[in-house]
């Protein structure tokens, strides 16, 4: 049998979300703790990321942990064409948890099945980023007091955005309403529609970056529109002034509202919302650190004393 | 008249007969019966009065293991398959699509897991009436029309 792990964000039901969250706002309270003091966690990143290498990194160092790893497949053996299976195999005879980014997907499952030590997915290809959901989630609860028939109104990529198909999951417990906000090229692929109708959640799909979608909302979650993802260079022309966001279009949005985007930035919000309250992004990255010892925590089965 | 058998009879063994002719070597595959000692007759392109033509196996002294049996449920849904002791047919049996499919489907996304280290693919049926298909590792899913065999 293996370990507890976190590879997709519905491994987690209701209840582990707010054992979670819970956990979290202690760390919030205060991060340094010697929790992980004598304990080993490797970081392999296949795939670069320094700023969620970064984040989970300083989360072990704050709870006293040591760090193995490498931040780059170039400077691990599997460009020597050593398979998965055995670079997890041999990580785990030193490590107590392993937290893995790799441009496979599927292969933080099947790292998870493997290894005799828990391990976190932290990102594998597009298919999923749980503890970048369990951060969304958090800074939401913490931000608005609650996770029930919030509206979220969610903008730009819907189409590749891994972090929006996560966030859709990982709402879906607690009765939300989604705007959909997206150019027809990258609208909300219909699977997650499904799932919506399955769970009964209701949502409103809008091409245009409307003030309703704005004013209705109790969190604006921006992402970004890559030119990359368009097959229609004219279409990107187009629409990439569209979906971006200005202070003033904040003005008659509900007091609660907070902006949220997944970072990095590029254009879709304009420097000039950075100084508006309602601006939360950098608090949510940061809020991504306090998470992530919450989930590297419970994975090992370790209290908070 | 006396009805010609178009395969000769079997004594002990598994008959599966009704196969669609384009799966015959498909289902000898999915069964491994290329590893089998026993005597083995297969017919294709048989006449049949229900599918026009169709193919038709029989395996002597050899009765199937009920998830062996259903690996054949993703190419030759509705096959019969006869028990047979003695010349009798003493048991009935139908394919049932199981609700797991192991080592038997490729996930069709290039950048799974599967398709990327010596692995077995394993994927859930989550629609059992249209076979829709999704992948434990990448979670694709894959519809009917989209299946790879291995």
């Amino acid at each position: 049998m293996s370990p507890k792990s976190l590879v997709n964000i519905g491994d987690y039901d209701r209840e582990d979300i707010f054992r979670i969250l819970r956990s979290a706002s202690k760390f919030k309270q205060n991060p340094n703790r010697d929790l992980l003091k004598g304990r080993v966690c490797a970081t392999l990143f296949f795939e670069p990321s320094t700023r969620t290498r970064l984040s989970f990194e300083t989360a072990v160092n704050r709870l006293r942990g040591r760090i193995i790893g490498f931040s780059d497949a170039a400077t691990s053996s599997s460009t020597k064409g050593e398979s998965l299976k055995d670079t997890i195999m041999m990580v785990s005879n030193y490590a107590d948890l392993i937290i893995m980014r790799h441009h496979l997907e599927g292969s933080a499952r099947y790292a998870s099945e493997i290894s005799p030590v828990p391990v976190i997915n932290a990102g594998d290809g597009s298919n999923q980023h749980p503890t970048q959901t369990m951060l969304d989630l958090f800074t939401i609860y913490e931000t608005q007091g609650t996770l029930e028939n919030l509206t979220i109104t969610i903008v730009g990529d819907l189409k590749y955005g891994r972090a929006v198909h996560s966030l859709i999951q990982g709402l879906s417990h607690f009765s939300p309403t989604f705007n959909f906000v997206a150019p027809e090229e990258l609208h909300i692929p219909d699977k997650y529609k499904a799932f919506c109708d399955q769970k009964q959640i209701a949502y409103n799909e809008y091409t245009d970056f409307s003030p309703e979608s704005i004013n209705s909302a109790d969190i604006l979650y921006m992402t970004r529109v890559q030119k990359e993802r368009f097959t229609d260079l004219m279409e990107y022309e187009k629409v990439k002034n569209v979906y971006v966001l200005h202070n003033e279009m904040l003005n008659d949005s509900k007091e609660n509202l907070k902006v949220l985007h997944p970072l990095p930035r590029v254009k879709e919000i304009s420097q000039d919302v950075d100084d508006n309250p309602k601006a939360y992004y950098f608090q949510q990255a940061k809020n991504g650190m306090y998470t992530r010892q919450a989930v590297i925590c419970d994975l090992m089965g370790i209290e908070m004393r | 008249m006396r009805k010609e058998l178009q395969v000769a009879a079997l004594e002990n063994g598994t008959a599966i007969d009704h196969i669609p002719t384009a799966a015959v070597f498909k289902v000898v595959a999915l069964l491994q019966l290329q590893k089998l000692d026993n005597r083995i007759t297969i017919g294709n392109n048989l006449k049949s009065s229900k599918m026009g033509t169709k193919g038709i196996i029989k395996v002597s002294d050899k009765f199937f293991r009920e998830d062996e049996i259903n690996r054949i449920a993703l190419v030759a849904p509705n096959v019969n398959l006869n028990i047979i002791k003695n010349f009798e047919v003493i048991e009935k049996k139908e394919v049932v699509l199981p609700n797991e499919i192991i080592e038997i489907v490729k996930c069709n996304n290039p950048k799974c897991i599967t398709n990327n280290e010596p692995m077995r693919t394993r994927f859930y049926v989550v629609d059992k009436e249209q076979v829709e298909l999704q992948c434990h590792y990448c979670e694709l899913k894959i519809r009917k029309e989209e299946i790879v065999l291995i």
